[in-house]
């Protein structure tokens, strides 16, 4: 699995996807899976990500729920949270194509 | 067209049932992801970035409407309505759920498809040309060949698990149409002086992080033999090929490194075992049974001249525009080809909606035999339409967004799905293709620029092809930012080059740009007739890079 955070990184949140059906979910505080990005946990430092990351996993083994469990780099704005690279801005929003379907539809902005 | 028999038949409703439990087992957690990812790799489901993706095989590029119609309805109803056509003439699913997959089969299983060798190390679905049996001087109709490698290859015990995936590709005319020198073997169909059919053979050729062009190991297999001479190929690879490098491990590295000369000697010593053994003699009897599938529909006898047709041409400038595109002239008197872009400008090239296939379908069925061919370049094609029956196959197609007259122009570009769906891109492909495509949007420019063909890819694996496009472009990462390298004067037909690079790699701001600047500075250089790869051969790289380059 390619590297999708950065050593130093201050905030990261988990994200995966589901097993069923292959949609894009975040980690949540009380540990259920939220396809919303702004319902995700963020932590905030090393040590924290590293325990968001293992609370995460569980649910990829022996969980079933989802799969390809990894920490992504996030930033706090005013709009709320925002995945820092482009490829998790596209995995939260959906693709910069298409813009009448689909979450790239309902999530206004995203990709401006 | 071949029709599956009943072997056929019960080997794809046997592996649709077998994926049913193995999807049911997975979900279930009975089965671990690491247990499942090959059997559904081997289903063709792939992950992405959003969701699953599932790749249908369309062998040889050829369609009944009534299978198109069906995949038209199981994008309707298990995605969101419309499917990507690949340069491997295959049709991609970008969002169904797994749940939902077994089901999904089961309909494709009821119209004789299957997600069969479009994943994994074995011999993937054969390519061809589109112009099949309908190109004026073709040898033989390439997809006979493609059939019975199809039959040969499918669930080859000994080459399932091959170092890598493996590329067939076969061209039954001189001008070839389907990047066989690009491929791990490229079959070139020939007739020697006598009147027999014979095969060419190529080896080694291939994109992704190596690109490199194939070399000629055979001159003259005779029909009998091809089998075996594909046997004694893939023997020696899979045998001497490298396991231990996924970098290395394509039949392309193994020629490269021991040379074509011993490639050819190994090849043919392996061959003349096989033969010894006499098992793969294909007999004539087969090769006419499937010959027989691919005999030319009744034509009609028509005269070539269509004054019908010409006076629309003259009376609809629309018609004329899209004419000169996308007919091109037929083996047979009084039919054309048709070609059917699916690169509107600023859409997706390759997507066609659900209900785009429908009338592709209706179309194809009323004028065209009922038959649709898919095209590398991502286009489709009826391939045996009456020239009289143009100006109403036209307005039918036109209705439903089907006949931007662009094709083999330079809105008429290959991308890969890239970052905007792919779980292994650098970087986006089909939005710069748009972007590229409304800068170049006006008619007239593009005629007059010629033919012009821009490949993107949105990583290194290079399934945009971008390697042999005139202008290739290439997405890689910086930091988590995207950037755009562009190769120069590449070419996927007889004539087939791998492009140079032309210096530093451009942001996605200035890429568009610098394709402009480009095609400004061949306009300026060109000489009379010549289209742009002309152009840049005659010169090379330095023209371009000093315009690019100028104000670094
Ligand atoms: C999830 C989507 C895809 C994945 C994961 C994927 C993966 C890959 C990989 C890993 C390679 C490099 C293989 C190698 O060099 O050994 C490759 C090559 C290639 N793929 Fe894809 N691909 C995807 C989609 C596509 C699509 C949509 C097309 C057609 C438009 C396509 C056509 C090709 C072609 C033509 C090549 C290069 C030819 C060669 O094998 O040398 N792929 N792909
Ligand atoms: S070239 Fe790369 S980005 Fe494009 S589809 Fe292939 S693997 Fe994905």
């Amino acid at each position: 699995m390619a590297q999708h955070t950065r050593k130093g990184a201050q905030f990261q949140a988990v994200t995966a996807n589901r097993l069923t059906d292959g949609v894009v979910v975040y980690l949540t505080a009380d540990n259920t899976w939220s396809e919303s990005l702004q319902d995700a946990e963020v932590a905030e430092g090393k040590e924290a990500g590293d325990a968001l990351l293992a609370r995460g996993q569980h649910f990829f083994e022996p969980g079933n729920l989802v799969l390809d469990v990894y920490l992504f780099e996030v930033e706090k704005t005013d709009k709320g949270i925002r995945a820092s690279s482009v490829r998790e801005t596209i995995r939260q929003a959906g693709p910069t194509i298409r813009r009448d379907l689909g979450k790239q539809a309902e999530l206004e902005g995203v990709h401006e | 067209m071949y029709r599956y028999d009943e072997f056929d038949h019960r080997l794809v409703t046997e592996r649709v049932e077998q994926f049913r439990g193995q999807v049911a087992r997975r979900l279930s957690g009975e089965l671990s992801e690491d247990e499942f990812k090959p059997l559904r790799l081997m289903n063709g489901v792939y992950l992405q970035l959003h969701a699953y993706m599932l790749r249908i095989a369309v062998p040889y590029g050829t369609l009944s409407s009534r299978q198109l119609r069906k995949l038209a309805d199981i994008a309707r109803k298990y995605d969101k309505g419309y499917g990507h056509f690949t340069t491997r003439q295959n049709l991609q699913l970008n969002w169904p759920a797994l749940q939902d997959i077994p089901a999904l089969l089961e309909e494709l299983a009821s119209v004789e498809m299957h997600c069969i060798q479009t994943s994994g190390n074995c011999i993937r679905n054969v390519t061809s040309d589109h112009y099949a049996g309908a190109a004026a001087g073709e040898v033989e109709d390439p997809r006979i060949v493609s059939e019975i490698i199809r039959q040969w290859s499918t669930f080859h015990p000994e080459f399932s698990f091959l170092p890598r995936k493996f590329k067939i590709a076969v061209s039954g005319t001189e001008h070839d149409r389907a990047a066989i020198k690009v491929h791990d073997i490229g079959i070139q169909i020939l007739k020697n002086a006598a009147g027999e059919i014979g095969y060419e053979i190529w080896v080694g050729g291939g994109l992704g992080r190596t690109p490199m062009i194939g070399k000629k190991i055979g001159d003259f297999i005779r029909r009998e033999d091809l089998l075996a001479y594909l046997e004694a190929t893939l023997r020696v690879y899979n045998m001497q090929g490298r396991r231990d490098n996924l970098y290395k491990s394509r039949i392309k590295i193994l020629v490269h490194e021991i040379g074509a000369g011993e490639m050819k000697k190994l090849v043919e010593e392996e061959f003349a075992e096989v033969k010894a053994r006499g098992a793969l003699q294909l007999p004539d009897i087969e090769v006419e049974r499937i010959k027989a599938y691919f005999a030319a529909p009744a034509f009609e006898t028509l005269p070539d001249a269509t004054p019908e047709l010409d006076a629309a041409i003259a009376r609809d400038p629309k018609f004329a525009d899209w004419v000169k595109a996308s007919v091109t002239a037929h083996k047979q008197p009084g039919y054309a080809i048709v070609n059917i872009s699916l690169k509107p400008i600023g859409k997706p090239p390759g997507d066609a909606t659900s209900d785009q296939m429908d009338v592709v379908a209706d179309v194809a069925e009323k004028y065209a035999f009922s038959e649709i061919r898919v095209a590398h370049e991502q286009n489709l094609c009826l391939a045996n339409v009456r020239k009289k029956d143009l100006y109403e196959v036209w307005k039918a197609l036109d209705a439903a967004e089907l006949a931007t007259p662009n094709v083999g122009l330079i809105t008429d570009q290959i991308a890969c799905p890239g970052l905007d769906y792919c779980n292994l891109a650098n970087a986006r492909s089909i939005s710069i293709a748009e972007r590229i495509s409304e800068r170049f949007a006006d008619l007239k420019l593009q005629h007059d620029i010629g033919r012009l063909h821009i490949n993107t890819s949105g990583c290194i694996n290079a399934c945009g092809h971008h390697h042999v496009g005139h202008i290739g472009i290439l997405g890689v990462d910086k930091k988590g930012v995207e950037y755009y390298q562009v190769t120069l004067g590449g070419a996927a037909d007889e004539t087939a080059a791998v492009g140079d690079i032309v210096g530093p790699a451009f942001t996605e701001g200035e890429i568009v740009d610098a394709v402009d600047t480009i095609v400004k500075t061949y306009l300026g250089i060109r000489k009379e007739g010549e289209i742009f790869l002309d152009t840049y051969r005659r010169v090379g790289v330095e023209p371009f890079k000093e315009k690019l380059y100028a104000a670094h």
